[in-house]
């Protein structure tokens, strides 16, 4: 799938999650996004980014513009070499509504993309790739 | 003192959130809220977020911590100002926001704060007809 | 081999004019062009693609018709196409301005290289192949342009069958008709919440008497939208259960947490208390004039 532009942001504290959702918001206007699907993947950027920072120890933003004949998306991948997720099923159960403190936000950006993956290797780290299509 | 303005309107609190949020500013707001309950004696803490462009699981937190300490020290928490692609991202995201009440802008929220301070059993009946 | 390049361009540029006016021709028997304003149009836009035509045979990208010097041959093609597929013509009528020209480019080169087989024979692959492609660009255009044409549609009916009304002052419903799909939910909410923003009202009776099944996926789509209107200050009532509707809820287990009357008469009644609002019998009788 042809990819039009690419851009790695750093991830290493609160302001760089700001960075991150107004460049994700730029590249899905661009993309045609509709107001509510621009907000809904910001929303998800902004979860991905938290944790990285949060929970990650820091790491990269990944922005990609995809297309796909008539269609237009917007890649994230989400990279850090923290301590990775011991207990993915877990991590991406709806964690949060529950108020069970894994705070992760995993499920819930999940459920505002088309397309979600998580891989990771507790020790080495955590790469979450999410997209979403209009 | 942190860097969100707190204003108070008769013996509610109102908030309004302009700046992107970090953890720190977070808690100072939260801080800075629950001293105010106590000192200004206010029955109503509203939460003005109109300009945010999304609200995320962080902000999430941030709102329900605020209303579960006002509501241990007898106020009510009134969010206001949720613009509605926020409104329809915050339902599929299956954030729930608990104790928070809402309402569409600052006035409707006094009206709220009022109307639930004034008459709380009022409520029930109105709402079953 | 740079010879063979140029030889399409010289050619017609030598002999443009000849060329443009056999190959309305052609369009005119092929096309059978009813009014004189789309025959206007057509010879137009047959003159600029002949001037585009020599442009980019002119360039070393010759055959390449994605190389930039072809960037405003592609631009016409695309122009073109979506005038004719907006305004309704076929396909094939589209298809025909581009590869009617065949005919007379070939009759062109025939003249010129009659004699030598070999010649001829390559310099018309050459040709036909740059015609195909524009051909088929233009096609690709045209099919793009329907596609919108009829996404829009559909987004427009879907926006027809969910209007939201207002009932009363800060009060409103919204009859859903049909099932309630993710997409349609989708819609729907984005009308409720914007209504509810520029109508301030903090009523939403949501009456599901056209909703022909409620199953979970449509339980939770409902739930959903009520939860989007509650989150904007607009509390929501449900009607129009019917009866067997009413039993589905309880044996799946539905929990809608919403009030929920069987009529939106029933619904609007209690709308109304809630508002504060009484309705009274007049002192003079009823006056069906009034």
């Amino acid at each position: 799938m042809p990819t039009d532009t690419d851009d790695t942001m750093p991830l290493r504290a609160s302001e760089d999650v700001v960075r991150v959702r107004q460049a994700v918001r730029a590249r899905a206007v661009g993309a045609g996004f509709s107001l509510v699907d621009q907000t809904k993947i910001v929303t998800a950027a902004s979860e991905i980014a938290r944790n990285t920072v949060d929970y990650g120890g820091g790491g990269t933003a990944r922005i990609e513009v995809l297309r796909n004949g008539q269609r237009r998306g917007v890649r994230l991948t989400f990279t850090d070499q923290g301590p990775g997720i011991a207990d993915l099923t877990l991590a991406l159960k709806d964690g949060y509504t529950t108020g069970s403190g894994l705070g992760l936000g995993l499920s819930g950006a999940k459920r505002l993309c088309n397309e979600f993956d998580v891989r990771s290797t507790p020790g080495q780290g955590t790469v979450v790739t999410l997209a979403r299509w209009v | 003192m942190g860097d969100i303005p707190i204003l108070k309107i008769g013996d509610c609190l109102l908030v309004s959130i302009q700046v992107d949020m970090h953890d720190r500013l977070a808690l100072a707001l939260q801080d800075d809220l629950t001293e105010r309950i106590v000192a200004d004696h206010a029955r109503g803490v509203m939460i003005d977020i109109s300009a945010l462009e999304i609200v995320d699981s962080f902000i999430g937190r941030m709102l329900n911590n605020i209303a579960a300490m006002s509501r241990v020290l007898d106020a009510i928490t009134v969010v206001v100002g949720m613009r509605p692609a926020v409104a329809i991202t915050l339902v599929e995201l299956g954030l729930s926001l608990t104790g928070v009440r809402t309402a569409l802008n600052v006035d409707k929220g006094l009206a709220l704060i009022r109307r639930a301070i004034d008459s709380p059993e009022r409520d029930d009946a109105d709402r079953y007809g | 081999m740079n010879d063979d390049r140029n030889t399409i361009w010289s050619l017609v540029e030598k002999h443009h004019q000849r060329l443009l006016t056999e190959w309305l021709a052609c369009q005119q028997r092929d096309l059978r062009l009813p009014d004189s304003d789309r025959k206007a149009d057509t010879a137009g836009l047959a003159r600029r693609f002949l001037e585009e035509f020599r442009r980019g045979t002119a360039s070393a990208q010759f055959d390449d018709i994605q190389a930039a010097e072809w960037q405003p041959m592609r631009e016409l093609l695309e122009d073109l196409s979506r005038d004719r597929a907006l305004q309704g013509f076929s396909p094939n009528e589209t298809a025909v301005f581009v590869f009617s020209l065949k005919e007379p480019l070939f009759a062109l080169l025939r003249r010129e290289f009659g004699a030598d087989a070999d010649r001829l024979a390559s310099e018309t692959w050459i040709a036909s192949r740059l015609i195909d492609e524009l051909g088929l660009y233009t096609m690709e255009c045209f099919a793009k342009t329907r596609e919108e044409v009829i996404n829009r549609q559909q987004q427009e009916l879907l926006e027809l069958s969910t209007p939201v009304v207002t009932l009363w002052d800060g009060i409103l419903a919204l009859p859903l008709i049909g099932t309630l799909d993710s997409e349609r939910t989708q819609i729907v909410m984005e009308s409720l919440l914007q209504r509810i923003v520029t109508s301030g009202a903090e009523i939403a009776i949501i009456d599901i008497t056209g909703v022909p099944t409620v199953d979970t996926l449509v339980a939770q789509h409902l739930i959903k939208t009520i939860s989007a209107a509650r989150l904007m200050g607009a509390d929501c009532i449900l009607s129009g259960i019917r009866p067997q509707i009413a039993q589905t809820i309880v044996h799946l287990g539905l929990e809608l947490n919403v009030v929920s009357k069987a009529t939106m008469a029933d619904a609007l009644a209690l709308a109304l208390r809630r508002t504060g609002k009484v309705i009274t019998e007049r002192k003079q009788p009823a006056n069906p004039e009034a």
